[in-house]
């Protein structure tokens, strides 16, 4: 190979970077942010291969339920799943200011709307978690709880007003409190195979939206670390990849909702109440 | 002098609008009964709202072409993924056994 | 076109010899078990990794010993049949993810991809050494599932049988199995940023050494396709917990399901463990025959196409599961295509070696055992991906014959091959010539005589995965172990005279083998900490050869 040599960086770029700035093994600022773009990049790569396992799944089984997967997703509120999606798409842009005002170089900025991103972001978990007490509530949970027949029964009960879980003592079921499932429910599941496929809706649903919640809790806490390094001035208009990393992180996140949102909640809204 | 300008302010909230707007078209579509143009129209308006996404708030549309190659190459793969699977449960042409088939071998279906 | 450059030009602190006894390299600069445990160093990470991968081979190679012996006899004598299906479960566990996943790649690889590129360090060391600490402890979660209790599913943990019917060991399993997942991914994302972004001035494309183009290639399946098996492994695991049925038919799922998302990763996994092999041959031939490689562009677009294509085949693993048979037809179809850009690298060999002044060195014998081992590998997989012949094949030892000859027989050779070549590079030293030899001979050997009997016995109709079989297919397989018996020892020698020569080895010279690439020509045996003093600019083509190639005047250092 052909080589001749090259002085060291001693013909100094004005982009050096000072400090922290400037890893030892990188030769200068850009081709560390470079390197820290184009890594992060490749991690959303996997990680949009690991959430389309779960779409891939999810679209097989909604090919081959479409009636029943219709009628399961009639029980999710699509009014809900729309005010969370807004919600989400808010905190989106909070986040890209923030990676502006680190663009910026201005670092208490940076604190308010990462702030401001987890405290929106905060809110959708809260939301969440409201639709899956009342979720939870109608035994659509995939778990050994899981009652087809009484979640269409209430369901249609609720939309028509106030129905009252009367059926049974309030006896603590398997989380937030559910009422228990009468026999006769149980049997009628049994003997009904659309029960098992409503189920697979609802493994799928709260499986994708669960792996969706976690990875929102997992950016809260980069998040909250990052706003403790940006409060001491550790960004600066020459480093902040590590603020546009989380930024292009949380937007993935928001992007895996924008495809929740239309799979899961609308399929049956279409379809009126009580089916 | 940072690595890149940073973008306008008005054109992440413009971008905000859009995709509110559209959020509420899909959901309305979604309320009418389109048959089998209801998936086609829900899942191109999530695309619309994916690209702007993509586009403005991950700052895709100035970036190098390297990027734009590594979404496209994921976005390449898992179509192979979700589209090669059909190959099979497509083409499957078996009739789809009750659950209780017990029961329907012996009559009482 | 340029001119050669017949000595390198002084770099390092002036040594008084070649190699190790001068200067400061990177393994003595700092010798205690910390500056190695927390290194952030892509050479020192590279060996841990070489220690901890021969550790689990001799634990792979363990089992393998327990099924060769179980299958000398046609009854199932030596064990029960569940201990069996432990046995294969944990020899292709162990063997699959814990040795030729991360082999190539993470030793070799870690090593040698700065110094090829001119670069310090890869591009993000921190990551690098969490992703041998995340291997680290996926491996400890799975060992301790597969020594402590063991699974019988077979390496391939098909639903339902690990999701309703078994024990708990397959969480554990799958735990690990997802940990390691991480690892991987952790050092393709590295490899493809450090190809990228830290190629040193002058070091375009199609400058680069053929290995980096494989390492890139394998980086990419090692992101696209892992990430499925996690959430895959993930599924599995839920589906155990919550008795949720998204594998299971009484409950409306499909166990096919299951395969296909397995499949999806496994068989751009197999590539990920056969690219970089390729691409070691590459500088073994090209050295070794003192001639650049006859087409490196085609080499180059081969590696990339093989990672592409192997995406769009992996359900010729399933024809005989239940798949619809146009599905099947599609995907025996496009199985053909990555026979192609395999091919073409064969040819590719063939004719660099055409006229080249060849040389049977050590490395030199691995290659071209590579070669022939590597192609009957590959051709043997066209009878599988044809379907109507794979019908038959399927599940038999005929099967099991192939992929050892692709995996062993390519990868590990080729594994074998560039360990030889690279290590004077690591340690300053030579190892015993002789023995390598002999080694190199005693595997080949012994390699054949195991595995090619297992094509015969497979095509006479003898099953795998089972501890017994009828009487008329003793013979084939007592031939069988006697040559795992062979093949071990041929694979003893290097872990004996390997680590002997590190302390007691002739000492190498900076460019032993009269390589041209910038890792040979531009780097210190052992390198330095930081590789290279001054950043080197490359002006001309990688594999440049001056036929006059002096090896007694290259290892004295001149």
């Amino acid at each position: 190979m052909q080589v001749t040599e090259k002085k060291h960086a001693q013909e100094a770029h004005d982009d050096h970077g000072h400090g922290h700035e400037l890893a030892h093994h990188f030769v200068s600022v850009e081709q560390q942010h470079d390197a820290g773009n184009l890594g992060m990049w490749m991690f959303l790569t996997t990680e949009v291969l690991f959430f389309g396992g779960l779409f891939a799944a999810y679209t097989i089984y909604r090919y081959k339920f479409e009636k029943v997967f219709e009628q399961a997703s009639n029980i999710l509120d699509p009014m809900l799943g729309a005010i969370n999606t807004i919600v989400l798409i808010f905190s989106s842009v909070t986040m890209a200011f923030a990676v502006r005002s680190a663009q910026q170089g201005k670092s208490k900025a940076i604190v308010a709307w990462l702030g401001a991103t987890i405290v929106f972001g905060a809110l959708f978990l809260g939301i969440k978690y409201g639709e899956w007490k009342h979720d939870a509530r109608l035994h659509v949970f995939p778990t050994s709880d899981f009652n087809w027949t009484w979640a269409r029964e209430k369901h249609a009960e609720g939309e028509h007003g106030h129905g009252h879980d009367s059926h049974g003592p309030e006896l603590k079921g398997f989380v937030f409190n559910s009422p228990v499932v009468p026999a006769n429910y149980i049997e009628s599941d049994s003997r009904n195979p659309e029960a098992k496929q409503a189920k697979l809706f609802f493994f799928l649903y709260f499986s994708m939206t669960s792996l969706h919640a976690l990875h929102m809790i997992i950016g809260f806490g980069v998040m909250a670390v990052i706003m403790v390094y940006a409060w001491y001035g550790y960004y600066t208009p020459h480093y902040y990849v590590p603020v546009e990393s989380v930024g292009l992180y949380w937007h993935f996140v928001d992007l895996v909702w924008i495809f929740l949102f239309p799979l899961l909640y609308l399929l049956g809204a279409h379809l009126g109440a009580g089916h | 002098m940072s690595l890149h300008p940073p973008a306008k302010a008005w054109t992440y909230w413009a971008n905000f609008l859009a995709l509110c707007v559209l959020t509420v078209v899909t959901w309305l579509t979604a309320r009418m009964d389109l048959g089998a143009l209801s998936t086609p129209v829900a899942l191109g308006i999530a695309v619309i709202k994916a690209a702007l996404v993509v586009l403005f708030f991950m700052h895709v549309w100035e970036s190098t072409p390297l990027t734009k190659l590594v979404i496209g190459m994921s976005l390449f793969i898992l179509t192979v993924l979700l589209t090669f699977l059909f190959t099979d449960y497509a083409t499957r042409n078996y009739d789809v056994l009750p659950l209780d088939h017990a029961a329907a071998v012996s009559g009482k279906h | 076109m340029s001119t050669i450059i017949t000595s390198a030009p002084a770099l390092a602190p002036a040594s008084k010899e070649p190699g190790q006894g001068g200067g400061v390299d990177y393994l003595n600069h700092e010798t205690s078990i910390a500056s190695w445990l927390l290194t952030l160093d892509h050479k020192r990470i590279g060996i841990l990794y070489l220690v901890a991968m021969s550790a689990m081979f001799v634990l792979g190679g363990f089992y393998a010993g327990l099924i060769r012996a179980e299958l000398i006899t046609p009854k199932g004598d030596l064990m029960s049949s569940d201990f069996y299906n432990k046995s294969f479960t944990a020899h292709g566990v162990i063997m699959v993810f814990f040795v030729l996943i991360p082999l190539v790649p993470a030793s070799l690889g870690n090593f040698m991809l700065p110094l090829m590129i001119g670069a310090k360090d890869v591009a993000f060391p921190r990551l690098n050494l969490i992703s041998w600490y995340v291997y680290m402890i996926g491996a400890g979660f799975t060992l301790v599932a597969l020594i402590g209790g063991g699974v019988d599913t077979g390496w391939t943990f098909y639903t339902p049988l690990s999701t309703t019917y078994l024990n708990s060991n397959v969480l554990l399993t799958a735990t690990g199995l997802f940990i390691l997942g991480f690892s991987s991914i952790l050092t393709g994302l590295n490899f493809i940023v450090t190809i990228h972004r830290m190629r040193c001035p002058g070091m375009d494309w199609f400058r680069m050494p053929l290995f980096v183009w494989a390492l890139y290639a394998t980086s990419v399946i090692q992101l696209l396709g892992t990430p499925v098996i996690a959430i895959t492994l993930a599924l599995v695991g839920v589906e155990r917990l919550l008795g949720v049925g998204i594998f299971d038919p009484r409950l409306g799922g499909d166990p096919i399901l299951y395969q296909h998302l397995f499949w999806f990763y496994s068989h751009p996994a197999v590539y990920i463990m056969i690219l970089p092999p390729l691409g070691v041959t590459n500088e073994l031939i090209s050295t070794f025959s003192r001639k650049p490689i006859f087409g490196y562009s085609m080499m180059a677009g081969a590696s990339l196409a093989i990672a592409i294509f192997s995406f769009i085949v992996w359900a010729h693993h399933m024809f005989t599961s239940g798949l619809s048979p146009y599905a099947a037809m599609f995907f025996s179809l496009l199985t053909f295509s990555v026979a192609i850009p395999s091919g073409i690298k064969v040819f590719t060999w063939l004719a660099t070696l055409f006229r080249g002044s060849i040389s049977f060195d050590s490395p030199m014998l691995y290659a071209y055992g590579f070669i022939g081992l590597f192609t009957i590998g590959g051709m043997t997989g066209l009878f599988l991906s044809t379907l109507g012949t794979d019908i038959h094949f399927h599940d038999t030892y005929f099967v099991v014959a192939h992929f050892h000859y692709v995996m062993v027989g390519g990868a590990i050779v080729g594994f074998m091959g560039g360990l030889h070549f690279i290590w004077p590079k690591m340690f300053g030293r030579m190892y015993p010539e002789f023995l390598a030899r002999m080694s190199a001979i005693l595997i080949f050997v012994g390699f054949n005589l195991t595995f090619f009997p297992q094509f015969l016995v497979g095509y006479l109709g003898m099953p795998r995965r089972y501890h017994e079989y009828p009487d008329e297919f003793q013979v084939l397989n007592v031939f069988s172990t006697a040559g795992a018996t062979v093949l071990g020892v041929g694979y003893l020698l290097p872990l004996l005279y390997l680590p002997w020569s590190v302390f007691f080895g002739e000492k190498a010279g900076r460019n032993p083998w009269g390589a041209t690439t910038l890792d040979w020509t531009h780097t210190e045996s052992p390198p330095t900490p930081h590789n290279f003093e001054e950043t080197p600019v490359v002006t001309g083509e990688p594999y440049k050869y001056d036929t006059l190639f002096n090896k007694e005047s290259a290892l004295a250092g001149h």
